[in-house]
């Protein structure tokens, strides 16, 4: 993907929103059967395909690093961080009649107005404007490891302490207590 | 590449996670419909990133750094939901209203009985669980 920057790349300019319609469609699609179907374990399979197409979609927008990360993590980790909560707390594998709550039409209106507001805003603010995805690559691991580990050093390790404080309150709150009574 | 399109699957896919975090009932759903929201907001910053070409590239950084919240974000939910589903023997977030104001509607308000009939109480349903569950809950109840 590097190479798209001295020479023109593997997609034409209209290639590339072609393709970024096509994929934007069926992580849409992908997005939809998630949060739509009753059985537990197809949402959280159809959540890999919504969550891939998103990272093709950075992979487009020359974000390669991010588009790397993005599959090592969602796709890698948390997937199936939540397949194993679907299955340790013994969600059933066919139909679930229960999974939508009985506030749904309400959900629903409630999201249709978003995406109405939203898009209206959105299109009429950023109507003509155009991302120049030819002319550099934006997002390769040398450009992002620079401005990480030159500018935002401070953050990243704040953040490794959030992750560790995450990871230490995890094993608290998982760790079976109360062998002899209450150790808390 | 026009900008609306990076910017509208970014609303589309917020909303459609906005209607699974009203619309679901089961706990894990929901935390899938928050990682799509998540997603949403990260795929805006990227979008906005490449397009203004900020020397600091403070849009793929801030990705980066969401990435990394959301995965610790969903460990510690998931912990959340498992000691849920220990004490409770259910993850569904409807009936989990114990932290609910008493005074409600009149049929709800009656008085305390009905809510806790209403609501799932803490370690009944939990017959399938192993008996150290059940010490637990004894155990904190007399500490």
């Amino acid at each position: 993907m590097t190479l798209t920057a001295s020479h023109p790349g593997f997609l034409s300019p209209a290639g590339v929103e072609i393709v970024f319609v096509l994929v934007g469609l069926v992580t849409l699609g992908a997005a939809l059967v998630t949060v739509t179907t009753r059985q537990l374990v197809h949402a959280a399979l159809w959540l890999v395909a919504a969550l891939g197409g998103v990272a093709v979609e950075y992979l487009l927008l020359t974000a390669e690093f991010i588009a790397w990360v993005q599959v090592l993590i969602y796709v890698g980790s948390v997937v199936v961080l939540l397949l194993f909560g679907l299955m340790l707390t013994r969600a059933p594998i066919g139909r679930s009649p229960d999974a939508d709550s009985g506030n749904r039409w309400v959900a629903l209106a409630v999201a249709v107005a978003a995406a109405a507001t939203l898009l209206t805003v959105v299109i009429d603010a950023f109507r003509s404007t155009w991302i120049d995805v030819e002319e550099s690559v934006a997002g390769s691991s040398k450009v992002t490891g620079t401005a990480l580990f030159r500018h935002w050093v401070l953050p990243f390790e704040a953040l490794s302490v959030l992750l560790l404080a995450a990871l230490v309150g995890a094993i608290v709150l998982s760790r079976r207590h109360g062998q002899k009574g209450s150790d808390r | 590449m026009h900008l609306v399109y990076p910017a509208t699957l970014a609303v589309l896919l917020f909303c459609v996670g906005l209607y699974g975090v009203l619309a679901r009932r089961n706990a894990i759903l929901v935390l899938m419909s928050v990682e799509l929201m998540l997603n949403a907001v990260n795929l805006n910053l990227v979008a906005f990133d490449v397009w203004l070409r900020d020397s600091l590239h403070a849009g793929q950084a801030l990705t980066l750094f969401t990435i990394a919240i959301a995965a610790a974000e969903i460990g510690i939910g998931l912990a959340i939901v498992l000691l849920v589903y220990r004490n409770r023997g259910s993850s569904d977030i409807d009936r989990l209203r114990d932290l609910r104001e008493g005074t409600g509607p009149p049929q709800d308000g009656s008085g305390p009985g009905s809510a806790d009939e209403k609501s799932l109480a803490p370690a009944t349903d939990n017959a399938a669980g192993s008996g150290s569950d059940q010490g637990t809950s004894a155990g904190r109840q007399h500490a």
